[in-house]
């Protein structure tokens, strides 16, 4: 019987109202009990003296590349980055090779995340087979193997009719249809946003409308399938607005925001570095100011990372021919305390929300809570260290961050999962 | 970073200026030859064409023995790039040998903004993809300057496919400098209405008519049917609307210049009794193309 007491620290539990300076007792992975002055005799400490306590932190989108891609991302060193920025659970997405579109490759990646993974990883099934987008993968099966819900990432749906045969075969199954929402078409080739920046650099553009003509059509179908329909990355002004209209409306429709998106334009990009380089692309001011507005009323549900992990030589190339896609598991809490909560868009509970019941209720998972009989998954971070991000001690594979050498205030102190201190931060 | 030429936009008035009066001193008088200098004995310039090209390579490798260096010459078919080597491995590869500059055309927009950031040798861009084409800028400029004089508080039209050309961005922010009014025109599918925003001065039009009366220059743009990889325009009747014909060109100025990149497409983009009248600087624009670079090689490589 193992015990951990995490002693003075502020908890914040956003599921149970909860904002105080106390302590959590926790046993046999689960939390026991949350007082003031709880006993520590034969238990192990932790002092969160001047931290803040949450419920751990769950990204519900990562890339862990593994299978397939394991030069730049296992399961294993993806969750050391995760438990790095204070995540405790992560889940991936099926674009791996092969693609995650049966129950076997589910079970390989439960299996692998189980004997390898330092937090909980949770996987997300194709919706179509080899994410092609033509025929219905294995979705049931997959559910039954242990994915939380489908998506093509990287790749849209682009046939109407599959994706509302989808969309119906997920809702009998309760399972979160997770969109990658980009119209191939109106995006063409395009290397960044489109607009006054990509003219004067002379890239390709992709356009805003690429992203809101799929949220449209998708809004649409999932008034007529009645499925839990979730936005990934949203990052146009205009989608935003019509995933909030699509709430009104009584929708079961959510979307989550990265960091990068509420955090950067498209005039920030150094010009043709492809650190900059993503799908969705960086977009304009208004549209940053669109998600900051969107996480801070509601239209916008969870942050997450969109964790895409690429090699060196990968991104090592001219702009044009760089694959799209940046780690961000390690600046995820430093971004968002330093452009929501700092700048007072944002309090910190409903911080919190955004990265843990938000997104445990969208996916039905029995975390992101501290409520007594939870598992003992625990976020500690805190408001005031000031730290240097230096993405060569990087636990992930890659390297590919615009954030190297960006100087944060508050940040990730450690991550508890199931009881056990995974990760905490030196000094 | 290493003092090369990647593109017009961050040179000031003054950069641009001294460039343009030194090219005039290696002007060769009517008639004549151009002059040898030898500024540059002992020196190596590397000639690295991604993308195919004879009128700027052949330019720079005439202006670089003109001023006594040594230039060898590289082009993609052929050579390792077309065995898989990544650019910055060739261009490592490359370095190695201590060339003193690299002149460099690529089909990828930054591609040497981004080789400056890893390579201590300065690089000139000789075209990066659809961005910039900093020589052919200032080689037109000094082709204006040297029929009308001056560049301030022109007006001078660029006509064509402007999303795709490097050499309309590169014309727009040299000539924005000098307080000169552009005025772009080109079917809607080729001119972004962003482009108004790209620099002071600039103003769109989607009619040729509208675009050319009153003005001291124009800039005709090839159709690059090869960078279109889809139908932006309906090819059967872009002479038609945006075609320079002999009727346009009675609306400008009567001193008015006509110019062109080159290569000219008679009947696509430009009628041929205007090409070769004597409006057109289209043959000067050449010739100056060699004293510009001249020019260029020696600020780019005097140390």
């Amino acid at each position: 019987m193992s015990r951990l007491v995490i002693k003075n620290g502020r908890v914040i539990d956003p599921a149970t109202d909860l904002d105080r300076v106390c302590d959590i007792g926790i046993e046999d992975a689960v939390i026991r009990e949350i007082g003031v002055d709880l006993s520590a005799t034969g238990s192990e400490v932790f002092d969160a003296t001047e931290s803040i306590v949450a419920p751990g932190f769950i990204d519900m989108h990562v890339h862990l590349r593994e299978p397939g891609f394991e030069h730049a991302e296992t399961i294993e060193s993806g969750s050391r980055a995760a438990a790095a920025g204070g995540f405790t659970s992560i889940c991936c997405m099926p674009n791996t090779q092969p693609v995650n579109d049966s129950p076997t490759v589910t079970s390989y990646i439960v299996d692998r995340a189980r004997r390898s993974a330092l937090v909980n990883v949770f996987p997300i099934g194709a919706i179509t087979k080899n994410s092609a987008g033509e025929e219905l993968a294995a979705i049931a099966s997959m559910k039954q193997a242990g994915i939380v819900a489908i998506s093509d990432d990287g790749k849209p749906v682009m046939n109407a009719r599959v994706a509302r045969r989808a969309m119906e075969y997920a809702a009998a199954l309760d399972l979160p249809f997770i969109e990658h929402c980009e119209d191939l078409h109106l995006s063409g080739d395009g290397d960044m946003h489109e607009g006054l920046q990509s003219t004067r650099l002379g890239l390709r553009g992709i356009p805003r409308s690429s992203e809101d003509v799929m949220v449209a059509r998708d809004l649409i179908l999932a008034d007529l399938t009645r499925v839990r329909y979730h936005v990934a990355h949203i990052s146009s002004r205009n989608s935003v607005q019509m995933v909030a209209f699509a709430k009104q409306r009584g929708l079961r429709v959510t979307s989550e925001a990265t960091p990068h998106h509420f955090a950067i334009s498209d005039c920030e990009i150094r010009p043709y570095d492809s650190n900059y380089k993503m799908k969705p692309p960086l977009r304009e001011h208004s549209d940053v100011e669109g998600v900051v507005q969107g996480l801070a009323d509601g239209a916008i549900d969870a942050i997450a990372t969109d964790h895409a992990p690429h090699a060196g030589a990968e991104k090592m190339r001219e702009f044009e021919r760089c694959p799209f896609g940046i780690i961000g598991l390690e600046t995820a809490i430093g971004l968002a305390l330093e452009r929501l909560y700092r700048p007072g868009k944002i309090t910190l509970p409903h911080l919190i929300r955004l990265f843990t019941a938000n997104p445990a209720r969208i996916l039905s998972l029995d975390r992101g809570t501290l409520r007594v009989g939870a598992p003992a998954d625990v976020t500690v971070f805190d408001l005031d260290r000031e730290w240097t991000y230096d993405v060569n001690r990087s636990l992930s594979k890659s390297r590919n961050t615009p954030f190297q050498n960006h100087q944060f205030k508050g940040g990730p102190v450690a991550a508890i999962v199931a009881g056990q201190i995974v990760w905490r931060v030196d000094n | 970073m290493s003092r090369g030429l990647l593109d017009i936009e961050s040179l000031t008035r003054q950069d641009v200026e001294a460039i343009l009066t030194r090219a005039k001193d290696f002007q060769p008088a009517p008639r004549e030859s151009f002059k040898r200098f030898d500024t540059l004995r002992g020196r190596t310039i590397v000639n690295l064409f991604f993308e195919a090209s004879t009128r700027t390579r052949t330019s720079f490798e005439i202006a670089a023995k003109r001023l006594g260096a040594d230039i060898v010459s590289i082009t993609a078919a052929g050579s390792s790039v077309s065995k898989g080597e990544s650019l910055v491995d060739t261009l490592n590869t490359l370095g190695a040998m201590r060339p003193d500059a690299i002149v460099m055309r690529h089909s990828a927009s930054g591609a040497p903004h981004f080789l400056s950031r890893y390579l201590p040798i300065p690089i000139v861009n000789a075209g990066d993809g659809t961005h910039e084409h900093p020589t052919q800028a200032l080689l037109d400029a000094r082709t204006i300057l040297d029929r009308l004089g001056t560049l301030d508080g022109l007006r001078i039209a660029i006509i064509g496919d402007i999303a795709h050309s490097r050499v309309a961005r590169s014309n727009i922010f040299l000539l924005s400098k000098f307080g000169v009014q552009v005025v772009l025109c080109g079917p809607a599918t080729l001119l972004p209405c962003e482009m108004e925003k790209i620099a002071p001065g600039v103003s769109l039009a989607y009619d040729m008519e509208r675009a050319i009366r009153g003005v001291d220059v124009i800039m005709m743009l090839r159709v690059q049917l090869e960078r279109q990889h889809e139908a932006a325009f309906p090819a059967n009747e872009y002479f038609q609307f945006f075609g320079l014909r002999p009727e346009h060109v009675e609306l400008a100025k009567p001193n008015v210049v006509v110019m062109h990149p080159g290569p000219i497409n008679r009947g696509r983009e430009i009628s041929s009794e205007v090409a070769d009248s004597q409006r057109s600087a289209i043959l000067n624009q050449v010739e100056n193309g060699i004293a510009v670079r001249m020019a260029v090689l020696e600020r780019v490589l005097a140390a």
